[in-house]
């Protein structure tokens, strides 16, 4: 078995809460998952985990046959395991075209370079505007994000993980506060992932999670009570019981 | 959106002119020079003072208004710079001017890499202390290293020779006047392409959301550890101005006071932008020598009510609000 990405037996505590607890799951390229339970199930903390952005109280996580626990977040990202944030995390004084252009460049490891621009950057401008037109973004290249929809903001949090180009790519909740009438643009931009890229996918809207997926692992109080197909879901007693009473009961949508 | 939508023609291009603003900078920075040396020809040493302030405050710029870390001990980086174009002339006879800003810009860097490597293991508030006990250090060093920096009678002995061995440094400060423009031109070009750089780009995001930065495989301490050392050198050649021009180097150079003030000079200008921080040179500068001049014995408080006035009324800054204040009319009128 060669996974791409592994984690085995994640823990984590907050004071006496456990939040994450002997999590356990992996993934290979081109696999498509999706990651629910109700609120406060700890699903950010996963990502947080993984990501190297919070350390776990024990456990192990391994990015294509290595161990990457010990490594910060930068250099796990630099690895190839980037995420994208529940609530966009953006600069709102930067463009489109700024964003997309700096993680091209330090992905290139060229951020670092004092002089020229990179909208006179033949190479990084066409990875640029090629990324920005695929999501649909391309006529707001050039405008600060402070001026645009929160909708086009999701869709250039997920620009900027592809411009990273990510082996594993974590999106936490990538329609979260988007319109109704704009989902169709996330799950368009969904659709047109990478094929090999191995994607997890936090999400609330089950329409979206049934259409993405191909497997379903559940969270529910920092365990994982499901891992399997979609189909399966609804039907699982301990899935109906942990989201009884939640907002939402997934016997609904199934 | 709707705006959006109808505009886009217009916005699908980059905000181009980047060359005509190097352009209007540069000339504006000439044109005010060539004012001040026709307007206050007795006056000239005060001008330079100012040119050398300027490029401490826009060195002060480059980490607090574009990286955002707030200092209180950046003088530290001003004063190594001018020390070691001092010693260089009093102690070894290099006076050649070209040489001793360089050993200036050597110093400063030097000193910058220092201050980085302690200040940003700390955040905030603890982060701006820790920048006042450097300035307190570097400021009680210079003055127990007194056989080379004469201590609190300063540094005399300090003799450049002429520039390209043509333009002495004259009595009336003609050639450091000159030398100091020049300098601030060069430096002021130089951000102006460092700022639109990739790295220009990587510290603005740096500045709004490091952790953002560390998920796009970044690191804002590397980045920054950068940015101060090309502050040290800027802040450098300020200080190689100042022993330059006025042959001493005296400890204010290397003080909390003068730190402070570049601070205030900054935020009266404007931060994040060049002309802020040299508008704010300008404007503190002249008001200081003013009001100084006109009432020595408040001279403080009003600088104190003018300060007040600026941060209530101002907060982008006198620079920053003007510009602020005249592109929402221009959109306005459209
Ligand atoms: N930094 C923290 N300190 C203390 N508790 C936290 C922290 N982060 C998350 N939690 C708690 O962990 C639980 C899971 O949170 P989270 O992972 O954000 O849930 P989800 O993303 O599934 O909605 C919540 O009860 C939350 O209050
Ligand atoms: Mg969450």
């Amino acid at each position: 078995m060669s996974a791409l990405f592994e984690v085995t037996n994640l823990k984590r505590s907050f004071g006496g809460l456990v939040v994450t607890n002997n999590v356990s799951l992996s993934m290979a390229p081109g696999d498509r998952v999706a990651l629910i339970g109700p609120n406060g199930a700890g699903k950010t903390t996963f990502v947080n985990l993984v990501t190297g952005t919070l350390p776990p109280s024990s456990g192990e996580v391994r990015l294509g046959g290595e161990t990457i626990t010990r490594i910060n977040a930068i250099g796990r990202v630099r690895r190839g395991l980037v995420r994208s944030f529940q609530v966009t995390r953006l600069f709102q004084d930067m463009t489109p075209a700024e964003h997309v252009g700096l993680a091209v460049l330090q992905r290139d490891g060229r951020a670092g370079r004092l002089f020229g621009n990179f909208l006179s950057m033949p190479d990084v401008m066409a990875e640029v505007s090629g990324l920005l037109e695929k999501l649909g973004l391309a006529e707001l290249s050039h405008r600060k994000v402070s001026e645009t929809a929160y909708g086009q903001q999701r869709l250039l949090e997920i620009a900027l993980a592809l411009a990273l180009k990510p082996k594993v790519l974590l999106l936490d909740e990538p329609a979260a506060g988007v319109p109704q009438s704009d989902t169709g643009l996330i799950e368009q931009a969904l659709d047109d992932l990478p094929k090999d890229l191995a994607v997890l996918m936090i999400e609330h809207d089950m329409d979206l999670v049934f259409r993405f997926a191909k497997r379903v692992i559940v969270l529910a109080g920092g365990s994982i009570i499901f891992d399997g197909l979609p189909a399966d879901v609804t039907k699982d007693a301990r899935v109906r019981e942990a989201y009884l009473g939640s907002y939402a009961n997934a016997s609904h949508v199934a | 959106m709707t705006v959006a939508m109808n505009n886009e023609t217009i916005i699908n291009r980059p905000r181009s002119g980047a060359l005509k603003w190097d352009l209007i900078g540069i000339i504006v920075i000439v044109v005010c020079a060539a004012l001040g040396y026709v307007l206050f020809p007795d006056n000239l040493a005060l001008l330079t003072r100012i040119l050398a302030v300027a490029l401490l405050v826009l060195s002060l710029d480059l980490v607090t208004g574009y990286c955002g870390v707030a200092t209180l001990g950046h003088a530290a980086l001003f004063g190594s710079g001018a020390y070691a174009a001092g010693i260089l002339s009093a102690h070894f006879g290099i006076n050649n001017p070209f040489l001793m800003t360089f050993g200036g810009i050597i110093a400063g860097a030097i000193a910058g890499l220092f201050c980085a490597v302690i200040m940003l293991r700390a955040h905030g508030l603890p982060q701006l202390v820790l920048s006042i006990a450097l300035i307190y250090l570097f400021h009680e060093f210079a003055n127990k290293a007194s056989s080379w920096t004469g201590g609190s009678d300063g540094l005399a002995g300090i003799m450049p020779g002429p520039v390209f061995g043509l333009y002495e440094f004259d009595l009336f400060g003609h050639t450091a006047y000159f030398f100091g423009v020049a300098l601030l031109l060069i430096v002021f070009v130089l951000l102006r392409i460092l700022l639109r750089s990739p790295f220009g780009l990587l510290c603005r995001g740096i500045r709004e959301d490091p952790l953002r930065i560390r998920a796009m495989g970044a690191s804002p301490k590397t980045a920054l550890v950068k940015m101060y050392v090309i502050s040290g050198a800027v802040a450098g050649t300020g200080g190689a101005l100042s022993a330059i021009s006025t042959q001493v180097v005296a400890l204010d150079a290397l003080s909390f006071t003068q730190s402070a003030e570049a601070l205030v000079m900054l935020v009266l200008g404007g931060t994040g932008s060049l002309f802020g921080a040299i508008a704010g040179t300008l404007i503190f500068m002249l008001f200081e020598d003013y009001v100084s001049a006109a009432n020595p014995f408040h001279w403080l408080t009003m600088v104190g009510a003018l300060l007040i006035a600026v941060v209530l009324f101002a907060p982008k800054g006198i620079y920053g609000t003007a510009v602020a204040r005249f592109s929402r009319r221009g959109e306005g009128s459209q």
